[in-house]
């Protein structure tokens, strides 16, 4: 591996010259007081902040509501770059969904041997409760959230396929919002393509999936986990959007395999639910049953066809990070096409020679648990102490499948204000999928995170990583 | 909308009007306690304030004696006081978190707002007077604010009924609540010709409702003790009335009946209420005793309250 490759940045050249997608904002960027930037980044947090946008850290009592750090200074994507992204995107998630269909029916890819089939069987977030189950449409993912991170000029990786529950879409709208509110110079001088019909296409998207038994005007509801979920925030804000009622699992009940919520009107019939909880606290009755979260009943409500969910039960199985390993050749299985997006070279550890090179070459691999998220429980080989290593070779030989590593990405870097003023910084973005029963909507663009301390590649938000507004300029 | 919907705009509405009240007592009583006694009487306001706040019980758990430090602290800020201004606005925000759907932009900012500004403020800070002063208006200031959002932003449904309802729930009882704690002001005593004790009482009254100009500009007189009942109990013109919320209160569920095409025990229950309030007379009620009255009128009210909850709310 190319251990020195240089670190693209996205806006300059090598030669100091500005890519021409980013003339004018360079330009502007000449112009504007450092200081200035500053104010308007102070106005930005108090926009947020009185909005309420805030998400929960797990692990942190003090302050349980905290804000994301915003960046004031925009990413910049051309439509060229765009348009091949979003086919990428699309077929990506099309290959996951006649992935998630074959695994719970025929299971052709496992019967050719392409993908192990322990990989699949023992993996925890396999369901084998929807094992022959039809869901509605045959549609499981209806909203992905899928990782990108940029080399260089012309490679997009896919790091990561989130098909449970992704958030972030909340911050994308409003991380706009406040961009026309605080910069509307910045928008009279460039034609950016509009984010704010996310909202309508997600509704169109769950409209389009209600199951065949629902009347011709479907209700849609969101269900939350509550208020003390990381990303309440985004769940009112996004219910708000939609119009649909945000329901808590108590506000839920199943008669006769038909969903119901409680209304003052009496119970009301539920036909699609966006559920932004986890596969485990559904349905108290087949999962686990200390759960005070979901609806006892729901699965069978879901099995008897009444009800969609969205995204299905059971898709964790595909956006594991063992079975990502294997996308270019799923895509390639059911769709017979070429990869659009690349995957970033994997070593899965539970094959011994791939272990070996692992181990071997731990100081410069990033090495992740397959089923973690959040960027938890990871190694960065570069940035590692002695001692963290060890504990990873340990772990490692212990339980090499729980394992996979990958090099080092230079990932990309955009301009950021940070205290010395703007700096490159790392960034990825997570593009948000919608997939409906008539076809996939991508609006332009999606959620840039950027790592705000030098040199860190860890955008995570619950690891002090902040957010962009992420443009996509017409030609 | 969801009945846990309906049930948190309704106690959201409750909650940021109760606050307001509270800090109305606090006014009025600090007004009171700092009169000579030639004026005030030697009664002890604070713990008449206690009383009225209806927090008694808890408040002498906490406290042996009521006093201005004691009674403000806890009326304001104690945690140990679930109806304090300070839980009345966490409670307040925390229902509106989870309600977010159903609020206007601006009635969250409103709560949202007041639940940032809270945390500036410290019991200790107020034993000066002018920090008291900015206290209380800010908590003035939330109501009107929140208050004025709903009125100017809600949708005219289900959500905005709901909300008006619990405000007027409270502010029934809060006004019931102070004429029952201090109704032996009001009733005819020997003393009662030429220049009363009572007066600066009754005034107290009055301001702690925002009725005191109301009351010049409706009767035309000095303050006269059956008055002062004629307008918080059967007057509908003034807001804070026992007749102007039972209107609101009936004209909102009627409201939600039409809507929702069918009336039940909370419709009827409002009606009576309202009806025996139209048609009482304030001689009458003297008459038979305006103690028994506001009590059984906060039984009722109450009991309303239940079957609205019954009703819609759960």
């Amino acid at each position: 591996m190319a251990g020195a490759a240089p670190i693209f940045d996205e806006m300059n050249l090598a030669d100091g010259a500005v890519r021409p997608a980013y003339e004018t904002l360079a330009r502007w960027l000449k112009t504007i007081p450092t200081d200035l930037l500053a104010t308007r980044s102070r106005e930005a947090e108090a926009l947020f902040r009185r909005i309420g946008i805030t998400f929960a850290v797990y692990g942190d009592a003090a302050s349980t509501e905290r804000l994301i750090p915003f960046d004031v200074i925009p990413r910049v994507l051309t439509n060229d770059e765009w348009v091949r992204l979003s086919k990428g995107l699309t077929q990506r998630t099309r290959a996951i969904n006649a992935f998630l269909g074959d695994v719970y029916s025929k299971r052709e890819i496992l019967r050719a041997g392409l993908v192990p089939e322990d990989l699949v069987y023992r993996n925890p977030a396999f369901r084998p409760e929807m094992n022959q189950q039809p869901v509605p449409h045959g549609i499981y993912v209806m909203i992905a959230g899928i990782d990108i991170v940029r080399v260089d000029a012309d490679t997009f990786y896919v790091l990561e396929d989130n098909a449970r529950t992704p958030s972030g879409v909340s911050y994308m709208l409003e991380n706009r919002e406040v961009m026309i509110r605080l910069f509307p110079e910045l928008f009279s001088q460039h034609r950016v393509a509009p984010v704010e019909n996310y909202t309508d296409d997600l509704l169109a998207t769950m409209k389009s999936v209600a199951p065949r038994s629902a009347s011709s005007d479907p209700t849609c509801v969101l269900l939350t986990p509550g208020l003390f979920n990381s990303a309440y925030y985004e769940h009112t804000f996004l219910a708000d959007k939609l119009g649909v009622e945000l329901v808590e699992g108590r506000d839920l009940f199943v008669k006769a395999d038909v969903v119901y919520m409680r209304t003052t009107e009496g119970p009301k019939r539920v036909d699609v639910i966006y559920r932004r909880l986890d596969d485990d606290f559904l349905d108290p009755l087949v999962f686990r049953p200390d759960s005070a979260l979901g609806v006892p009943g729901i699965m069978s409500a879901y099995h008897a066809g009444n009800v969609t969910l969205a995204n299905a039960v059971g898709t964790g199985v595909a956006d594991d990070k063992a079975v990502y390993s294997y996308m270019p050749e799923i895509v390639k299985f059911y769709l017979g096409e070429e990869p659009i997006l690349k995957n970033v070279p994997t070593w899965r550890c539970r094959e011994a020679d791939e272990l070996k090179y692992v181990l071997d070459n731990l100081p410069e691999l990033v090495v992740k648990e397959v089923h973690g998220s959040g960027g938890y429980g990871m190694l960065i080989g570069p940035k590692a102490t002695a001692a963290e290593i060890e504990l990873f070779r340990h772990k490692l030989a212990k339980d090499p499948s729980n394992f996979i590593a990958q090099p080092t990405l230079a990932l990309s870097t955009c301009p950021t204000l940070v205290e010395e003023g703007v700096a490159p910084r790392h960034v990825d973005l997570r593009p948000f999928v919608l997939t409906g029963r008539d076809k996939v909507r991508i609006v332009p663009g999606g959620l840039t995170r950027v790592a705000l301390k030098e040199g860190s590649l860890v955008v995570n938000s619950s690891q002090g990583g902040g957010t962009k507004d992420t443009w996509v300029l017409d030609s | 909308m969801l009945s846990r919907t309906a049930d948190n705009l309704f106690w959201l509405a409750r909650y940021v009007e109760r606050a307001e009240y509270l800090a109305r007592i606090i006014e009025a009583s600090t007004r009171l306690a700092n009169l000579p006694s030639a004026y005030a009487g030697t009664s002890n306001e604070w713990e008449s304030a206690v009383a009225t706040a209806g927090c008694a019980h808890l408040f002498y758990q906490a406290h042996e004696k009521a006093t201005r430090e004691t009674v403000i602290d806890f009326l304001a800020f104690s945690p140990d006081n679930p109806s304090s201004i300070r839980s009345c606005f966490e409670i307040a925000r925390t229902n509106a978190r989870s309600v977010r759907t159903a609020l206007t932009v601006e009635m969250w900012d409103a709560i949202n707002a007041a639940w940032l500004e809270l945390s500036k403020y410290r019991a200790s800070g107020l034993n000066q007077d002018e920090h008291l002063a900015n206290f209380l208006s800010f908590v003035k200031e939330t109501g009107l604010r929140f208050d004025g959002s709903a009125y100017r932003t809600m949708l005219r449904s289900d959500g905005y009924w709901f909300s008006r309802l619990g405000v007027m729930i409270e502010r029934a009882d809060n006004t019931a609540r102070i004429l029952d704690v201090k109704y032996h002001v009001l009733l005819p005593g020997a003393e009662q010709v030429g220049g009363s004790l009572d007066y600066f009482q009754w005034s107290a009254i009055l301001r702690a409702v925002s009725a005191l100009t109301a009351y010049h500009w409706v009767y035309k007189e000095s303050l006269k003790p059956w008055l002062v009942a004629d307008l918080l109990i059967l007057n509908d013109q003034m807001p804070r009335s026992l007749a102007a919320c039972y209107e609101s209160i009936v004209r909102n569920l009627d409201s939600l009946s039409l809507a929702y095409g069918r009336q039940g025990p909370a419709q009827r229950a409002a009606r009576a209420t309202r009806t025996r309030l139209e048609n009482a007379r304030i001689d009458d009620i003297f008459q038979s005793g305006l103690h028994e009255f506001v009590s059984d009128f906060i039984t009722e009210n109450n009991r309303l309250g239940a079957a609205i909850t019954q009703q819609y709310l759960t």
